[in-house]
């Protein structure tokens, strides 16, 4: 019994708390708000660290909420969960070291960057309840309580995009995502509904030991499957990303990247954990490959013609999450067939989940460099900038890392994923690996164009007087420039000791069903 | 929002009492009837737009202090968070004080009965100390939102520091 057993609770109780106690921590003023919030994220992440580090040796953590011991998953005897469970795997530890990690960066660079507004206590207080809801919905084993932490998260995220209100595009940008979260949160609240109905349970586990495929799982899956890609971005339902995403200050931007992940990890949650293999027909995992292939193509050709760096990039992002669905799609598409997923199905799950953490590093880091010229520059628009690689050195090497990585230039770890994509779609249909190619080439094109335009190129006179940005906006890039170096140079370590156990944690249903449920019954 | 008659203002002085009592007698019967911390505030919070409509927005916004407010709020949330932090020696959340005997631990008799109102330990107190976050929560809604309301009256008001582009 050490305190280690108490960290999947300790991973929500530390932003909560942070959340909360930002008010107080702001009445001391500027350098104690701002410790405050340092030392928040860097606990958080640290815990995360330390959560990975434990599942991965000790297998799947459980962890009830309020029970008289930590591993009191069925009380009684009874035999099904009745109270809320923190269920932690591979995947979901994984995917919560990711979005806490994002969250550091983004609180390191929010300081200076935010520094000349006013409202800072409620940035933070905000800024840390976006983080809870993150990790809450990573590491939550109970449906509705996902519901819950897609609530709070939604709810942070509408205050935090609008938090310039008085631009009127921030505040339309708020709108227009809560009402498509508000519609995304209703249609799990029915699906949900669907499956209480029939189950009496609302426990993940204990409902996929119980699945039978009928029209009520049915409703409930195109319920998840629809509201769950409607908020990570995905085309058709991509229209409000480009909003959001530009409109928000550039440190919550890069949260709201892993925010965008979360969503994506509760649809593979449902799908592979929740109805794994009695997910029958392939309809689904069709439906995701093709979602997936649309958002790759559509949101790459949007962002070729985007003049304003932030919404480039936000297009940027529908177009990546393309290829993490397209891959986690394609592994789903064999999850029934042991030798289709020998071939290719496990190949493509570990590029989809690489890609996960590729893609929230150098997305979050495109977004902080945007974010770091606009701070320096105070202009978005591609056709006014110019020249400023010779004023900012930093931050121009720390964009071109991240464009080498997002374009999936050979040695950087986006080729790495994308390669492993590749080779495992050509196996499905070989039409699939072309789109994927040829969307990674408009990808470089158009990155190719914001280098030019934005960094290289004669000193403007207009933009003489600017200087690098400030320390702590450094800090916060650099934090992810050295994740993505370390994914780089080390990618055979990251796929073997952290990538291929997370894949094998969402193959493995059965082991998923167990950790709750015990042998039971 | 001009002040309304006597009549109206009395009434109002005589029933806002029976408001934020009935308010507080949610929140602390909050595990025994229906309704709880998050109910039994926003009853006591329609307090403050009781006062707003009857006695007129100047003379409301002259003694609610929004800083007690905030104070509410931010103690009422630490609050949650400080009782379930404490429970942590068995699990986050855990009710340590259920069944040990004084104001919030007294036992329940087995059989029916009509609920021992001290029994439910820290349960209790996060249903007070949610229905002190919305107390001073909603009541700050209620008094932005009028706030907003005479920015457009009077557009000079806007006070906005610092939100510049």
């Amino acid at each position: 019994m050490n305190w280690q057993i108490h960290l999947p609770a300790l991973v929500l109780a530390i932003p909560l708390l942070g959340a909360f106690a930002s008010p107080v921590a702001g009445l001391g003023g500027r350098n104690v708000r701002n410790g405050w919030m340092i030392f928040i994220s860097i606990t958080t992440t640290a815990m995360c660290l330390l959560l990975l580090q434990k599942v991965l040796a000790d297998g799947t953590a459980v962890y009830v909420m309020g029970a008289e011991n930590w591993n009191l998953t069925l009380p009684s005897g009874l035999s099904w969960p009745i109270r809320i469970i923190l269920q932690v795997d591979a995947f979901s530890a994984f995917m919560a070291v990711v979005g806490s990690i994002a969250a550091l960066a983004g609180a390191f660079f929010s300081l200076s960057f935010m520094d000349k507004f006013t409202g800072l206590e409620k940035f933070s207080a905000l800024y840390f309840l976006l983080v809870t809801g993150m990790l809450g919905m990573q590491l939550t084993g109970d449906l509705f309580n996902f519901f819950v932490f897609l609530e709070i998260a939604s709810v942070a995220s509408f205050g935090l995009i609008a938090f310039w209100r008085d631009r009127p595009e921030a505040v339309e940008a708020s709108f227009k995502y809560m009402i498509v979260s508000t519609l995304s949160a209703m249609f799990i609240l029915i699906a949900v509904g669907f499956l209480y109905g029939r189950y009496n349970a609302v426990n993940i586990a204990a409902v996929a030991r119980m699945l039978h495929m009928g029209y009520a799982e049915k409703i409930a899956l195109v319920f998840l499957v629809v509201s769950l890609t409607m908020k990570c971005g995905t085309v058709p339902m991509h229209m409000w990303t480009p909003d959001a995403y530009a409109e928000a200050p550039a440190g919550v931007t890069c949260l709201l990247v892993g925010v965008s992940q979360a969503s994506l990890y509760g649809l593979f949650r449902v799908c592979f954990s929740l109805y794994g293999a009695s997910l029958g027909s392939s309809v689904i995992p069709w439906t995701i490959i093709v979602m997936g292939v649309l958002s790759m193509f559509i949101g790459v050709t949007m962002a070729v013609i985007q003049k304003e760096i932030k919404r480039l990039m936000a297009y940027h992002s529908v177009s990546q999450i393309g290829y993490i669905l397209l891959a986690l799609g394609v592994g789903l598409l064999a999850l029934r067939d042991p030798q289709a997923m020998a071939d290719y199905g496990f190949t493509a799950m570990k590029g989809g989940i690489f890609h996960i953490i590729n893609y929230t590093m150098y997305k979050g880091l495109l977004f902080l460099t945007a974010g770091a010229v606009y701070y320096a520059a105070g202009s978005r628009n591609l056709n006014e900038l110019g020249g400023l690689a010779s004023v900012m050195p930093h931050t121009t090497f720390m964009f071109f890392i991240a464009a080498a990585a997002i374009a999936g230039i050979p040695p950087f770890n986006g080729f790495v994923s994308k390669l492993l994509i590749y080779q495992s779609t050509f196996a499905v249909y070989p039409l699939l690996a072309v789109v994927a190619l040829v969307t990674s080439v408009l990808t470089l094109a158009s990155f190719v164009k914001v280098f030019q335009t934005a960094f290289l190129g004669p000193a403007k006179k207009k933009f003489a007087n600017v200087k690098e940005v400030p320390g702590s906006m450094l800090i916060g890039m650099s934090v992810l420039t050295i994740v993505i170096i370390a994914l780089t140079l080390f990618p055979t370590w990251t796929l073997s000791h952290l990538v291929e156990p997370a894949a094998k944690a969402l193959v493995d249903q059965a082991g998923y069903i167990s950790a709750v449920m015990g042998g039971g019954l | 929002m001009n002040p309304l008659s006597v009549v109206v203002r009395t009434i109002c002085d005589v029933f806002a009492w029976f408001i934020g009592i009935f308010g507080i007698y949610i929140i602390i019967h909050g595990h025994l009837t229906p309704g709880g911390g998050f109910q039994g505030g926003a009853v006591v919070a329609t307090m403050m737009a009781f006062l707003l409509v009857s006695y007129g927005g100047k003379k409301t916004l002259s003694f609610a202090k929004t800083g007690l407010l905030s104070a509410m709020e931010t103690t009422g949330l630490l609050v949650f968070i400080g009782a379930g932090l404490l429970g942590i020696t068995s699990t986050l959340f855990f009710n340590f004080l259920a069944g040990q005997g004084g104001i919030f631990g007294a036992a329940v008799p087995i059989g029916p009965n009509s609920g021992v109102l001290n029994s439910a330990g820290t349960i209790s107190v996060m249903n007070m100390a949610v229905g002190l976050e919305v107390i001073g929560g909603l009541s700050l809604i209620i008094l932005y939102m009028f706030k907003g309301i005479r920015l457009f009256d009077n557009a000079s008001e806007s006070g906005e520091t610092g939100h510049d582009r």
